[in-house]
């Protein structure tokens, strides 16, 4: 479904801010794997989002969705396969135009838009309506409103309906529940749940909650400096505990701690 | 002073479809394209130049059409491509178009277009053919109004055209590419995200916006039977003045009430400047200085009107709440008491 080898990221390469970003990352997503990733601030875990999506491309290494190499593709192009939720609740949706209006634009995502068809028209009405059924907000009686005029968890629901009512082959989910205050959070992070297993989604979930982490989807990884430190599946996820993830990630840490202690006294 | 207005009306009109391409560009593409300087009289001097070597004017005002798309897609190609800043895109192109205007005209500032056949004269020539000029004007003489139009047939001509334009941006706009430009100036990091080609779109978007502004150079050109190498300058500010007081009246509602309130704004600015032209020491000269105060007002009146309100507002309110709390000072007094 998604596979990345040998990924190498480096922002300002060669200058006094160089950071690498991504070390020799490989990742490798079956069909309806649900991924979450926890990690610290800075580890790379938005920067891998990035390189899936295309905003960014990496210095070494190759990307593949669907057994195509994505690597050499533009955001626009490779957005045909992925379905994608931002942290800020603003960067998903258009404000000026209306719901409907926003999501005839995510339903195009998959084809060639039109110079003649109207985005909006009676059928994907009806369809846009009983999606904004299934998310009980009561947004579908705003089908007019100005997406402007929503609070940022209506807006956060609206953009996951968007990336995923089109069935994307990726999804990708950045901290998209950061933003929101607990109870709108919990209730993201529900119809998160409920969306990709009914529609068995490919789906990459950033969040820096780790009982989030555990609590959804079938693997786990942990990033750290670039580079995916630990990885658990199946029953072994199952059986994780926040404890222990606290655990291996000091443990980790802590070699790392020795190794630098190592390298310093040399 | 009646036919003055009445030409206003005429003008405002045509150039209403420039303040169609302007509200694309600034508003729809949030790009602030100042090519519209120079694609205006593209579109003049094009149809100009076709019709005096014998053209049929319908084809002129079409070629006019074609050459300020292309302008407007270079802009849009220096932006996107070149990664040129949008302003120093615009009046690079602008400048460019100069010299190329010129080069269009045979190197003469200005071409007249007396005695030539115009889109104009031919659907006056069709007009005559009706019977509804002589109406109005025994209307006009029997109600006794101070004046008759001489023809009615340039007002309806320039009002069907500028509908068919309206009409024309109102659908373009909800088509899926019309939506995915809108999105391209309101969120273009999102329609990305949604496979959107947004280079492409901008150079769409800024293409379709000059198209209209050279139309609307090819009909004022052919309405004043002359083109000006120089008419195109401060042309933006007039686009731009119709916009924001179309926006200031009518405030911002759907697309298809958007585009009204441009043309609207267009006619209004014709309006106020032929006003403003018959005040004594005002000059010819001094149109520009009226567009800029024009424009300063339109973008300051609103403001101050809203903070008008809003102030009466809070002190309304403030006196509401005192009669039914009592003031600041009785609260104190109780305070003592106790
Ligand atoms: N565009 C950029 N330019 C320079 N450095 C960047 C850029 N994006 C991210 N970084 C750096 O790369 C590292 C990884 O960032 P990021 O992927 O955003 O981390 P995370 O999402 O895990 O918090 C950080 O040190 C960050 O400062
Ligand atoms: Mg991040």
């Amino acid at each position: 479904m998604l596979q990345l080898s040998q990924i190498f990221k480096v922002f300002n390469e060669g200058t006094t801010d160089e950071k690498a970003a991504l070390e020799n990352v490989y990742l490798d997503l079956k069909d309806g794997d649900f991924v979450t990733v926890i990690g610290s601030n800075g580890a790379g875990k938005s920067t891998l989002m990035n390189l899936i999506a295309g905003n960014l491309t990496p210095d070494v290494g190759k990307i593949l969705i669907d057994t195509k190499d994505v690597t050499r593709l533009k955001e626009h192009e490779r957005s045909k396969l992925i379905g994608r939720v931002f942290q800020d609740p603003m960067a998903g949706t258009a404000p000026s135009m209306t719901i409907e209006e926003n999501m005839a634009m995510a339903y195009s995502r998959t084809r060639k838009r039109s110079f003649i068809a109207k985005g909006v028209t009676k059928s994907r009405k009806m369809f846009f309506k009983e999606q904004l059924e299934s998310l009980g907000l009561g947004l579908e009686d705003r089908l007019n409103a100005k997406v402007g005029f929503l609070s940022g968890g209506e807006r956060q629901a609206l953009s996951l309906l968007m990336a995923t009512f089109t069935d994307p082959s990726i999804l990708l989910l950045d901290e998209h529940t950061a933003a929101l205050d607990p109870s709108r959070a919990e209730l993201i992070t529900d119809k998160t749940k409920e969306i990709v297993s009914k529609n068995e989604l490919t789906t990459l979930m950033v969040t820096h909650n780790m009982q989030q982490a555990l609590d959804l989807g079938n693997r786990l990884i942990m990033m750290d400096k670039g580079q995916i430190i630990f990885e658990a599946e199946g029953e072994e996820k199952q059986r994780l505990t926040v404890e222990r993830l606290l655990e291996e990630f000091q443990k980790i840490q802590g070699n790392q701690l020795a190794n630098d202690r190592a390298i310093l006294s040399h | 002073m009646f036919t003055a207005l009445f030409g206003s009306v005429e003008l405002g009109l045509i150039y209403g479809i420039m303040a169609l391409g302007v509200y694309l560009s600034f508003r729809v593409l949030n790009f602030p394209d100042l090519t519209v300087d120079g694609s205006f009289v593209t579109g003049g001097a094009v149809a100009a130049i076709m019709i005096v070597s014998g053209y049929s004017p319908i084809l002129a005002t079409l070629a006019a059409v074609g050459a300020g798309f292309i302008a407007g897609s270079i802009t849009g190609t220096l932006h996107a491509k070149g990664k040129i800043n949008p302003l120093l895109s615009g009046i690079l192109m602008m400048i460019a178009l100069y010299s190329i205007n010129l080069r269009i005209m045979g190197n003469s500032p200005n071409i007249p277009l007396m005695r030539e056949d115009t889109i104009m004269t031919m659907f006056q020539s069709f007009w005559a053919t009706l019977p509804f000029d002589g109406l109005m004007t025994s209307l006009f003489t029997t109600l006794n109004l101070p004046f008759t139009p001489s023809t009615w047939g340039i007002l309806l001509f320039a009002i069907m055209i500028v509908i068919v334009v309206k009409l024309f941006t109102d659908f373009f706009l909800s088509t899926e590419v019309g939506l995915a430009i809108r999105a391209t100036g309101d969120n273009p990091r999102m329609i990305s995200s949604l496979s959107a080609n947004t280079d492409r779109l901008k150079i769409l978007g800024l293409g379709i916006s000059n198209a209209f502004v050279a139309l609307s150079g090819a009909i004022v050109t052919q309405y004043s039977s002359f083109v000006d190498v120089n008419m195109g300058i401060g042309m933006i500010i007039i686009g731009l003045a119709s916009v924001i007081i179309g926006e200031a009246i009518f405030g911002k509602g759907s697309i298809f009430k958007i585009t009204i309130a441009v043309i609207v704004g267009a006619v209004i600015y014709r309006m106020v400047v032929a006003l403003a032209l018959r005040v004594g020491f005002l000059e010819t000269g001094d149109m520009k200085l009226i567009t800029a105060i024009i424009v300063i007002g339109a973008l300051v009146v609103p403001r101050l009107l809203e903070n008008g309100k809003e102030r009466r507002r809070k002190y309304r309110k403030a006196r509401k709440i005192k009669e039914q709390y009592g003031g600041e000072k009785s609260v104190a007094a109780t305070k003592s008491d106790l």
